[in-house]
């Protein structure tokens, strides 16, 4: 099915990427291309085939309920980002991450 | 020295006629001479380096090295080794320091490898030619005018160029065996399942598999046994018995070491679509495995051509959840100016991944999405199973599978690059054994003569049953034992 730039525009906000104006239509084309490719699949008569996940036929493995990690934040933390709007200082406070306030 | 394989490399360690500081600095210097022009690593940190190569020296003194002690080794950028700046090829991760080592990198370590430097991918393992890597892409050492193919091409040219011994690739859709492929070497994804996959930056979870990059197939054997092994923090990784990859390499010698193995020829990997030289070259290995004792058995794997969609749907798909991690909040890149939460994400993510990589995450969202999932998702998970089944079925006439592990040799750079879906074609021969989750390898089969006149290398794929990588690396150990392309390297003063 085509895909229209309302289309693209809902895909990166279900994706959290910004795709700007002018890159959308460029964004549109390319993508339609992929899907016309993906397109082949729909002529395989795949009834009563079950999906296939994995290659292998695994069940979940449990591992015994203890603790096995290690605290490592203070190592973690020294990847912290840039603040960002203005300040170049880590985004990390008190132990924790500092992100735009999200409650009012 | 920078052709000896690893098994005479630990000789001459072991034996002490050079010391792995020695022979870690003679490849350090190699990559200082040639690494400005071919871009095959991404981080080198000499000082690192250095230290495991004397702790190696003193580990070799005290009388305990193991096969791969103070041999140097060129890692992926995609394991997380703890203090080196680990990036995935990505500008998302270009400050990332790892915390902790990846599975593989942990094993390297207590084999005493010494680890050379990261080397240059496609962005997340994203591509075929290394050219969307955020570090720039990758001369292919035979012809700098070509691509090393991807995304494991930094590994794939460091050892084509004799920059490190042996390396380490991932492998999601091709990306052991068609970079090895247009390089010249060997490569081997094993069986899902048998490398733990702790520690490696995940593409498609589902599909990812580590394996060794190197000269011949014994020294894909010899790293094997580092590799591959149990890990319960992988909750894939197998639970299998250990075993010796190089059990097989060493049986007498007759002039018909393989009399009685059935090769599989599927008629779908030599149909539209395959060089003309690129074939000739298979023919006649296939030709030298008869020599070698081998029958030829035409088999069909019939829904090959179907590989690439299903994996167009099942691997973006994985990647848009993988990579949903990457929202500026905790590590990897944040958009210098946002107005709120929502915005930092969008903006980070946009500023932070390249364009294939955001292409495949909308790709992979909208195959999810509401009112789709079944259309696509499902369906290609129903596929996937019909071509698991084909493997099945071929696998009842055959012992292995051989063919072309790429339909062309190395390309120029730029010729694919804007047109992603003739890219994708690269993987028509690998993409269907990453789904049935099978072990594949492609090794030196020979050269072809590209338009401009340049001689660029072939590579045989060999497809294999789970768990059949010792058989399969001896299949193609006796073919290197009767030819000599994989001793062949690059003039790199020519190219």
């Amino acid at each position: 099915m085509a895909l229209s730039t309302a289309d693209i525009n809902k895909i990166a906000h279900l994706a959290r990427i910004e795709v700007s104006a002018s890159d959308a239509s460029a964004t549109l084309s390319k993508l339609s291309g992929i899907l016309s490719l993906i397109e082949q699949m729909q002529g395989v008569d795949t009834a009563g085939i079950a999906p296939m996940s994995h290659s292998q036929e695994l069940s979940q493995r449990l591992r015994d309920d203890v603790v096995t990690k290690t605290n490592l934040r203070d190592e973690f933390q020294k990847n912290a980002p840039a603040l960002g709007n203005g300040s170049a200082a880590p985004a990390v406070a008190a132990g924790l991450y500092l992100v735009p306030q999200v409650i009012e | 020295m920078i052709n000896s394989s690893l098994k005479q490399l630990g000789d001459m360690l072991q034996a002490k006629k050079i010391s792995s500081v020695e022979l870690t600095q003679s490849f350090l210097s190699r990559i200082t001479q040639y690494n400005p022009s071919i871009n095959a690593y991404i981080t080198l940190d000499h000082s690192k380096t250095l230290a495991q190569a004397a702790a190696a020296d003193a580990r070799i003194a005290a009388g305990n090295a193991a096969p791969l002690t103070g041999i140097p080794i060129a890692q992926k950028d995609i394991f997380c080794a703890k203090g080196w700046r680990t990036t995935c090829g990505s500008k998302m991760l270009a400050n990332f320091i790892a915390p902790y080592d990846a599975h593989v990198i942990t094993q390297f370590d207590q084999a005493g490898a010494v680890n050379l430097g990261k080397t240059n991918m496609d962005e997340f393992a994203m591509g075929s030619s290394n050219e969307t890597s955020y570090f720039g892409g990758v001369k292919n050492p035979w012809d700098f005018n070509r691509v090393p193919g991807g995304s494991s091409g930094g590994s794939a040219a460091a050892v084509a160029a004799r920059l490190c011994a042996a390396a380490t690739g991932t492998d999601t859709g091709g990306s052991i065996r068609q970079p090895a492929s247009l390089c010249g070497l060997t490569g081997l994804k094993p069986t899902y399942g048998v490398a733990s996959r702790f520690g490696m930056i995940a593409f498609a979870s589902s599909l990812d598999q580590a394996g060794p990059m190197a000269k011949s197939a014994e020294d894909c054997a010899l790293m094997m046994n580092v590799m591959a092994g149990f890990d319960e923090r992988d909750s894939t990784s197998l639970n299998r018995e250990s075993e010796d990859y190089t059990r097989e390499l060493n049986q007498p010698t007759s002039a018909r070491p393989l009399a009685g193995l059935k090769i599989g020829l599927p008629k779908e990997f030599f149909a539209a679509g395959l060089d003309g030289g690129v074939a000739s070259v298979i023919e006649a290995a296939i030709a030298q495995y008869k020599q070698l004792g081998a029958l030829i058995v035409d088999i069909s794997l019939p829904n090959t051509g179907l590989s690439i969609p299903v994996y167009y749907v099942l691997a973006p798909a994985e990647a848009s959840s993988n990579l949903s991690r990457y929202d500026g909040v905790r590590y990897g890149h944040r958009a210098a100016e946002y107005s709120d939460l929502n915005d930092m994400y969008c903006k980070s993510r946009a500023e932070g991944f390249g364009a294939e990589v955001k292409r495949r995450i909308l790709i992979g969202t909208y195959v999810l999405s509401a009112g789709y999932y079944d259309a696509y998702y499902l369906k290609a998970q129903q596929i996937r199973r019909l071509i698991a089944q084909d493997f099945v079925e071929a696998f009842k006439h055959c012992d292995v599978i051989m063919g072309p592990a790429a339909p062309s040799t190395a390309f120029k750079a730029g010729e694919k690059v804007d047109d992603p879906v003739t890219m994708y074609l690269q993987d028509i021969y690998t993409i269907s054994t990453n789904l049935a989750g099978l072990p594949g390898m492609s090794l030196p089969a020979g050269f072809a003569a590209s338009d401009d006149g340049k001689a660029l290398p072939v590579g045989l794929q060999i497809i294999g049953n789970y768990f059949d990588e010792a058989r399969m690396l001896n299949i193609a150990h006796q073919y290197q034992q009767v030819t000599d392309w994989h001793t062949r390297m690059p003039d790199l003063n020519l190219v």
